[in-house]
């Protein structure tokens, strides 16, 4: 095989392996969440399926496969049948532009290194922004189509949630890529290797703790998760804009939410927590293992967070967003010019 | 080639969603096709190698606006527009509208066809293909945005200022009553 073919063929792989982490990635984190549940509740969690229920995501896949389409009688049907759809493509798109390893030859076999990530986009910021942004189509579509007054609160909730959020979200990224005066997450991440004073890694992190905290903040809110999950408030909205769904449509909005998780949590690693960067693994060529820890670590926070948390009320959760949260990141975007200024001048 | 037939085939999306909102009776339809069609206008930027306007387009107008449109036509629970309701005696539907309606777009016809004959050569009135990579990067973009358009770029912010305080005005004079 020629370099051209065996270049080809690994870029596929790439995807094809991106793709396929994803797809897992939504059901160990069923597992784990379940898990962790359990754990922080003192109990087992799912253990009766595979040697310590490591088999529960199968077969609560394969049940749900099972399971009967329902459709309400008032339902929109192309909406209905379109609003999952949106949901778990978007997830899966927004993931295109995230990178999750320094470039490699693969021990040598190639001769100019290959980019671990489906695309390298250069302004890969925004466009993972876009596309999860896309999101919140599908949650409001369910909502509307389904022809439920729970549905359609659940629908409404979660779009004026995800606007109100986004814009702390977006100033939080906005001070970031100052920093790093580069839109491409490649490069924010090539920026923060190193270390300062031979052992602080060069971290975001640690010059954007503010930022990080409202991004993850905003994350959690505009991924719908406790103790933000207003659009599926059990309590209030039996479960929100998925409630009239069933089967195979509906495992795809979970899986959309989890999927989603990743994304954010990847993201957060890329700008703020160094990407791949690490200690002695990157120089073996495996810094792609520390991205996956440092995702992992953000991902039991988050699930940490959701039974740990009680859930807000409404108005507290604009009120929060509008009047805290938003003005914190634009004060913040503000210092952060300052900062850079100064210190460049 | 690849290129060629991907740009017709955004073009026939772009064009067929955009005539297709306009066929609808169903006010939610006709979002979805609005965002279709702004999907694939944002492709055809990529192919123009623009990257920051096409997922500018995205942010901007799929992502924000159109999530608004959404957001009022739920709220209100615009009707749909049946057959029945849709009558003589709907004001459009009166031959002098009609026919003043005809006459601009019959201008629009016009303006664009002279528009486009003016600029036969495409290459020679963007510049290479080089060029307008660099003129639409965030850099530039940003650069000319706050010198030379500076005074219209702060115009706009405030009149969007002024349409936003506008409206919780409005909103808030309902609720004193």
């Amino acid at each position: 095989m020629d370099q051209a073919t065996l270049r080809f063929v690994i870029q596929l792989g790439i995807i094809g392996l991106t793709f396929f982490m994803l797809i897992n990635a939504s059901a160990l984190l069923v597992l784990a969440e379940r898990k962790i549940m359990g754990f922080m509740q003192q109990r087992y969690g799912p253990y009766l399926v595979g040697p310590h229920g490591l088999l529960q995501p199968l077969a609560d896949i394969l049940k749900l496969l099972f399971k009967e389409e329902l459709r309400p009688k008032g339902a929109d049907k192309w909406l209905f049948t379109l609003a999952p759809m949106i949901s778990v493509t978007a997830a899966f798109a927004a993931f295109a532009a995230v990178p999750w390893g320094a470039e490699t030859t693969f021990f040598g076999l190639l001769d100019t290194p290959v980019k671990l990530g489906v695309a390298d986009v250069n302004v890969a910021v925004l466009v993972v922004f876009a596309i999860t942004s896309m999101g919140v189509y599908g949650i409001v579509l369910a909502g509307w189509s389904s022809n439920s007054k729970y549905s359609l609160l659940g629908g409404l909730r979660s779009s004026a949630q995800m606007i109100s959020y986004e814009l702390a979200y977006a100033t939080a990224l906005a001070s970031v890529i100052m920093l790093a005066g580069s839109l491409s997450l490649r490069s924010v991440v090539d920026a923060q290797a190193g270390y300062w004073f031979g052992f602080i890694p060069r971290w975001y992190l640690f010059l954007q703790p503010v930022g990080f905290i409202i991004y993850v903040i905003a994350g959690v809110a505009e991924t719908n998760r406790a103790p933000f999950d207003f659009p599926e408030a059990e309590q209030e909205l039996v479960a929100g804009y998925n409630t009239e769904y069933s089967s195979v449509r509906f495992a795809l909005f979970p899986q959309a939410e989890y999927i989603n998780m990743t994304t954010m949590s990847a993201v957060a690693t890329d700008l703020y927590l160094g990407g791949w960067h690490g200690p002695l693994l990157e120089r073996w060529g495996l810094g792609w293992v520390w991205f996956l820890i440092k995702v992992g670590v953000i991902l039991f926070a988050y699930i940490w967070v959701r039974w740990t948390v009680p859930r807000y009320r409404y108005d507290q959760l604009m009120q929060f967003g509008w009047k805290w949260l938003f003005p914190a990141a634009v004060l913040n975007l503000i210092a952060t010019a300052a900062f850079i200024l100064y210190f460049n001048a | 080639m690849p290129d060629t037939v991907l740009f017709y085939v955004f073009s026939a999306v772009a064009i067929g969603a955009s005539l297709l909102v306009i066929g609808q009776r169903n006010p939610m339809y006709s979002i979805m096709l609005l965002i279709a069609s702004f999907g694939a206008l944002s492709a055809l930027y990529i192919q123009l190698d623009a990257p920051f306007v096409a997922v500018a387009q995205i942010i901007v107008y799929a992502g924000a606006i159109m999530v608004l449109f959404l957001f009022v036509v739920m709220l209100l629970n615009a009707p749909q527009e049946d057959a029945a309701q849709w009558d003589r005696a709907h004001p459009l539907r009166r031959p002098g509208v009609s026919r003043f309606g005809a006459m601009l777009a019959a201008l629009l016809t016009v303006q664009l066809v002279w528009a486009l004959l003016r600029v036969n050569d495409g290459s020679a009135a963007v510049g290479a293909r080089g060029d307008v990579a660099e003129l639409t990067s965030v850099r530039s973009v940003g650069r000319v945005l706050f010198t030379d358009y500076v005074f219209a770029f702060e115009a706009t912010s405030i009149l969007i200022l002024v349409a936003m305080v506008g409206a919780v005005v409005l909103a808030a004079r309902e609720e004193q009553r």
